[in-house]
This record gives structure tokens, sequence and C-alpha cells, in this order.
């Protein structure tokens, strides 16, 4: 039902940014996300950004898979 | 982001998929509403990693499964108007209405488009000046806003050549209709990128009413965390909303796009095919933009929508069955020869079972 | 149509073996391949290729299926009127170009133009004719429990790099199409490796379709794994921005081989060796006696069935 990646932003212009992933470049909308910046990871979906992607909570999500992998125990797994 | 393919590292994935096979919980039932869900997790196998005694059923999280036939009808039948082109999500072509596809009509020589956004039917519109370009506006709130957008586009440009016939459902009232019939879940895996929009806030009514609800992005960690989150909640009593999906999900969702939506479109009944009506379910253009509704720019003689017999794709649509606990699937309904449209669907719960799960063995 | 004939075709394909007679003549000894094939392929000009290389490349390539060396190809042209001769001069040159490449020379042909509308520009027919070596015997009903399943290269190259230009799909990217003659490579293989069971091209349905007929046809489980399957950064890109599965995309440069475990890292060095299958892996085994079927394993050791695909993949936004 809601297909949407995240891709970088490589350029703006008005309402419209040339976004990219992998070497795959599409136009989107931007008017939806305030403040979208070149370089920023924003979620396409049907060509048209619906948000921008939070650094720092991707990062702390990152951090959170890290810990499992690493084997940290967490609170909800039960033997 | 290059760094979220770590998200996909197997070991990861492995460790994760144990952890939750090994947790200690109740025998319960949990629903997932996103289509896009359905399909992650039969793809990835991820019901494999469910302890033993939970179950995870597919709600009416397929927008295609849930517009009415009639409607679909009504798209197509639109088509048959001269000068008229239809624009549409590559979703809907296979869809059979009561007497035939989007396919078939294009067959037959109707001037169906696929677009993989509602502004590139827009464009189409300004570049074929002579045809009436008509958008089947189907999705859930994820979509909604980016068709909003083609509306102002369209407004801006002056184009007098553009409509939308409106399909578009909400999932919150959905999933509030289902609690209030006779389904017996235990906990909801809330759709990501629709919260994206409404925030993962809307699902407060729902927790509520003593069900937890856990938002999930759709990377196979992402999902596999989420049913983590949530059979916790289960095993200790708790309804809570939370957000595994924190990255791109807010509390209060995207508020320049809920403001969109409320210009552009107003709430409305719906009927969810094999559900029935729900109250303040769907939207309607507003009436800033009532001249591009498609239902009212053109008249069109609709055949008595045919609902075909046997079918519980309803019965699958609300959780209340299995696929295979239908007496079509895998017999008389198949993705080659599908009958209803839980089967037609790229998104159904009964051809992600039959595709990845096969139409005996259940892996 | 002499004049068009003699000046587009000839001109790049030569005039036919011997010139001028209706029917080409052939030398050959020993068992042959024969197949047939036909070319719709739209938009006729794609990132990578072209209808023309596509026709050779598709031909030479299921000979190659046998085991066969490619000897000669026919092609037979429906072209729309109204195409232009531009056009056309680019298709048969890329046709020249790519025969020879491939070691195989068009002897023979045909053309006829249909009115505009009762053709998309041009269709192209071609039957080609292949020798196959004494010994080898290669059928998608050879695959034996144990044998192990290798794919020449990354998969879903050509579906994608088509559905790029299709209108409604137009994205950017440095997709392009995987046509490529392969005939040379599976000659290397197969004097390296005689043992080799199965060789199939996975073109249109993708690696997932091809692996279900070989399946079916040797009533065998295949179990593929689905890290181990070579996909692009950039079409894995694509597939997930439309919705998408690259083992469902069509190939037209690659090769499944499917082969006896204690030959297939003999196979896997010559595959490699080869600049068309650089990027060659491993992606699984022959798992044991079925009714026909394919087994995926994600990549969190689940498995779950990799099905034959119902119709062309439409891109998704639900």
């Amino acid at each position: 039902m809601c297909l949407a990646i995240p891709m970088r932003v490589i350029s703006i212009a008005g309402h419209l940014a040339q976004v990219e992933e992998a070497g795959v470049k599409r136009e989107a909308r931007i008017d939806l996300v305030e403040g979208v910046a070149v370089g920023d990871y924003v979620i396409v979906h049907a060509g048209v950004a619906i948000e921008r992607l939070d650094p720092h909570e991707a990062q702390e999500t990152l951090r959170l898979f890290s810990e499992m992998l690493s084997g940290t125990p967490e609170p909800a797994t039960e033997p | 982001m290059e760094r979220l393919s770590q998200l996909r590292n197997p070991d990861l994935l492995r460790r994760l998929a144990g952890a939750v096979r090994a947790m200690a919980v109740p025998a319960c039932t949990l629903m997932e509403v996103c289509g896009t869900h359905t399909v992650a997790i039969a793809r990835h196998g991820l019901r494999q990693a469910l302890p033993a005694g939970v179950r995870l059923i597919s709600g009416p999280g397929c927008p295609v499964c849930v517009t009415p036939q009639d409607q679909i009808d009504h798209f197509i039948a639109l088509g048959g108007i001269d000068d008229v082109t239809l624009a549409t999500f590559g979703d809907m072509l296979r869809v059979p209405g009561s007497q035939c596809s989007l396919e078939q009509a294009r067959a037959a020589g109707a001037d169906v488009r696929l677009v993989y956004s509602p502004m590139d039917a827009v464009t189409l519109a300004d570049h074929l000046p002579a045809r009436q370009v008509v958008f089947f506006g189907i999705g859930f709130e994820t979509t909604a806003p980016a068709v909003a957008l083609a509306l102002t586009e369209a407004t801006q440009r002056g184009l007098r050549n553009f409509s939308v016939l409106c399909a578009h459902k909400l999932i919150p009232p959905a999933m509030s209709a289902l609690l209030d019939s006779d389904l017996n879940v235990d906990g909801f895996l809330c759709p990501g990128h629709v919260s994206v929009i409404i925030g993962s806030d809307a699902y407060r009514p729902i927790a509520r009413r003593g069900k937890p609800c856990v938002v999930a992005g759709f990377e196979p960690a992402d999902i596999l965390r989420a049913v983590q989150l949530l059979l916790s909640q289960i095993a200790e009593g708790r309804a809570e909303v939370e957000s595994e999906y924190s990255r791109a999900v807010r509390p209060q969702g995207n508020e320049r796009a809920r403001a969109l939506l409320e210009r552009v479109f107003q709430v409305c009944d719906a009927r969810w095919r094999g559900i029935g009506a729900i109250p303040g379910s769907g939207l309607a253009l507003a009436d800033e933009f009532i001249d591009f509704d498609a239902a009212r720019r053109f008249t069109v003689d609709l055949p008595p929508a045919e609902e075909p017999s046997g079918c519980r794709c309803g019965d699958v649509l609300r959780g209340l069955i299995d696929p295979p606990e239908c007496p079509l699937f895998g017999v008389a309904c198949t993705p080659a020869a599908p009958v209803g449209a839980c089967m037609v669907s790229s998104e159904g719960a009964c051809q992600a079972h039959y595709r990845y799960r096969g139409s005996e063995v259940t892996l | 149509m002499a004049d068009l004939i003699a000046e587009v075709f000839a001109a790049r394909l030569g005039t036919g073996d011997p010139p001028g007679d209706d029917a080409a003549q052939l030398d050959a000894a020993g068992r042959l391949a024969f197949t047939t094939d036909a070319f719709v392929v739209d938009p006729i000009f794609f990132p990578g290729g072209d209808i023309g290389r596509l026709a050779i490349c598709g031909t030479v390539n299921d000979l190659a299926t046998a085991g066969a060396k490619p000897l000669a190809i026919s092609a037979g042209f429906i072209l729309e009127e109204g195409l232009p001769i531009a056009d056309l001069e680019r298709i048969v040159g890329s046709m020249a170009q790519t025969a020879q490449e491939a070691g195989v020379r068009v002897i023979t042909g045909d053309t006829k133009v249909v009115p505009r509308g009762k053709a998309d520009r041009l269709y192209i027919c071609t039957s080609g004719v292949g020798q196959i070596a004494e010994g080898v015997t290669i059928s998608g009903a050879n695959a034996r429990p144990g044998d192990v399943v290798l794919v020449s290269g990354p998969v879903g190259d050509h579906g994608l790099a088509v559905l790029s230009q299709r209108e409604g799909f137009q994205f950017e990217s440095d997709i392009i199409s995987d046509c490529a003659p392969l005939a040379e490579m599976v000659q290397d293989l197969l004097a390296a490796v005689p043992g080799v069971h199965v060789l199939r091209d996975p073109t249109r349905g993708g690696l997932a379709t091809a692996l279900n007929e070989i399946a079916l046809q040797s009533q065998v489980e295949i179990e593929i794994s689905e890290s181990m399957v070579p996909v692009q950064p950039s079409v894995a890109a694509a597939c997930e921005l439309l919705g998408l599965d690259p083992l469902y995309a069509a190939n037209e440069g690659k090769m499944v081989a499917i082969v006896q475990p204690e030959e297939s890292m003999a196979a896997l060095a010559v595959l490699r060796a080869h600049t068309h299958g650089a990027d060659a892996a491993v992606i699984g085994a022959v798992a044991g006696r079925s009714q026909g079927r394919v087994l995926l394993q994600t990549a969190l050791g689940s498995h779950r069935i990799l099905g034959r695909h119902v119709g062309e993949q439409m891109p998704r936004i639900c």
C-alpha cells in the first residue's frame, strides 16, 4: 500500500527535487516536507516526498540493531 | 542511506528472528493492516520467526482489495467515453470489474495509461489538451497527499481536462470498525507510511480500547523488531502506542500533508469491499475542488455490480479466516485465474499466501 | 522493395548463401540444435541495446542452452509502413555487429511491409541452427538431486533497462541491458566441465521462471539463497522504487547452469574468467525429487516458495 524508499536529495528547484538512490534518479515534489536541503534523505512515495528521514533517529535505530547483533541483552527477550 | 543497508545484515536478521521465536508469550493473534507489510512478511518468511501460538493475520490494508466492485466498474466505464484517457497506478491494471479488467478494456481499445505518480497524470493532461484525463484515486493516507498535490497543481495550471475518481480510504476508522465486529485480535502492527502522514498518536484510541499498537517500518528487521515490541506489550499486559519506525514517523505525523488533505478532501462515509459501510472512513473532494470530481463531470451507465459467488474475500479482509480456509483458494481462485480482489491484488492476502506459501503446503 | 533489401540488409548482413537463392544451404554433421524466436520489444532502442542486437543474442543464447555452437541464423522482418529508414539501418547494423561478435552469420531472411498501425514499428522473427558436439547432452530435464545451481551474473538488468524507458516509469539510472551473446562462454564452460546438466537463459519471467521450468521438467525441488543471487545496487533500488522483484525481471545476457557438485567450482571459475560471466555466482542446489518446486531461503534463514510469475510484473505504488 505504501511503497516508499529513502532517497538522497541531489538538487532542488523550487518545489521539485532530483532524488537519487544507488544511481537511480527521479524527480520528486518536496512541498510536503519543510526545509529540505541538498544531502537530506527523504522518503519518496508515488513521486512525492512524504517525510525527511531523521538522521538522529536513524542513527538510534542502527545503534539499537547493532547492540542486538553484538548480543547485548534486550529486556524483551525471554528464554 | 548507505548505512541503512546494515538493517539487511543476515546475522542481524537471524539473531532478531531467534529472539522473537524464543519469546515466552501467551497464544495470541496479531493483525497487520498494510498491504506492503503483507507482502514484506510473506516475501521474507517472517512468520517462521513467530513463537508457537502466535498468529499474524492480514487485515484490510490492501487498497485494491477494499475498493468496491462498483467503483472499479465506474472507472472502467469512464474509459468507454470518447476522448477519455484513464490514468492509474499499475496496481489496478488487472483487477477485474464485473465485466472486464482495465487491462482487457485497454486491449479492446480503451486508452489506459499507467503512471507511477499522480503528478504524471497531471502532466499527461497538460500534454493532451484534446483528451480528458481521469485519474483513479485509490490508496490510503500515504497516497492521498500525493493526489491532493496533483489537484492543486492541476488548479494552478488551469487544467480543465483533468479529473479524479476519488476512492481513497482511511485506516484508523477501519481498525475501529474491526474491533467493533467479531474480530479477535490482540494487537496491531501499524502501517509505517500511513503513520508518516497521520502520526503515531492516531492509534491512541485503539490502544485505549486495550489493544497494543506498534508502528513498523518495512525492512524485515523493522517488522521483526515491531513484532518483538508488540509481543512484549502483550506479555506484560500493556496496551500502548509505540513506534519502531521513529526515523520517519512522528507522533503528530506530517502536518503539512495533513493540512493539505484537509484542504483538498473532506471525510465521508465509505464502503469497503467485503466489509461494508464504515462511517467516516473515506475521502471525497472538498467543495473547492469539486470540479475535478470525475463522478460529477461524466455520466456513465453502470452495470449492476456482481460479487463473485463463493468468494470469501470479506472474511479474509476482516481477518476472520486465513486464505486457505476459503473454499475457492488455490482451486477455483488462483493468481492466474483470480475470483476475488484478495487474489488479484499483488498485496492481497490470498495472492501473497499463494505465491509465497503455496497452495497446499504451509511453509 | 528490392532496393530496400539491397541497400539496408545486404549491405550489412550479406547476400545470403548462395547469394540470391530463396533458401540458404549449410554443411553440417552430427546433432543439430534448432530454435525459433520472435522479437517485439518496446521500445526498440533501449539503454544497452536494441531489438536487432536482442534478436541475435536471443537466438544464439537459445542455441547455447543446448550446448550448441551457433552455425547460422535466419531473420524475418515485419516492418510498419513509415518506419524511418535510419532506424532500420541502425537496427540491421546492430544485428550485423552482434552476429560478428557471436561468431555466427545471418544467411537468409525475408522482409514484409505492413500498413501503418498493423505492427508496432518492427518485429523480427529468427530461427537459428547450431552444432552440438558429440557427447553433449544438456536439457532442462537433466537436473539431479545434489547438483549445484549457478548464474552467470547479476539479474534484472534488461527488464529494468527497458522499463526505465516506458511511459509513466521514466527514471534515470545507469542500468543498461545485459544483452550479450553467450555461445563462446558456454563453449568455454563445456570444454572445462563436460558434465553440465542444464543450461537455461532466464529471459522473460526472469530467474524465478527459468528455475521453475527446470524444476518441473526435471521433477525436482530447487533451493536457492536470496542473499547469494547477484543483483546490481541500481537494479535493486529501481525495483524497490517501483515495487518489482528482480528475480522476475528479464535477462538477455545471462545463463543459469546446473552442474554436478564436484564440478561446480571449476564451472564457476570458467564463467568468471569470461567477460560475460565475471560476476557469476553459486546460488543454490537441487534439493531432491518433487513435483517441481523452487524454494527461496530468505536472508533470515526462513524459506518461502519462489513461484512462477503470473503475467508481466506491473510497477506498484501499493
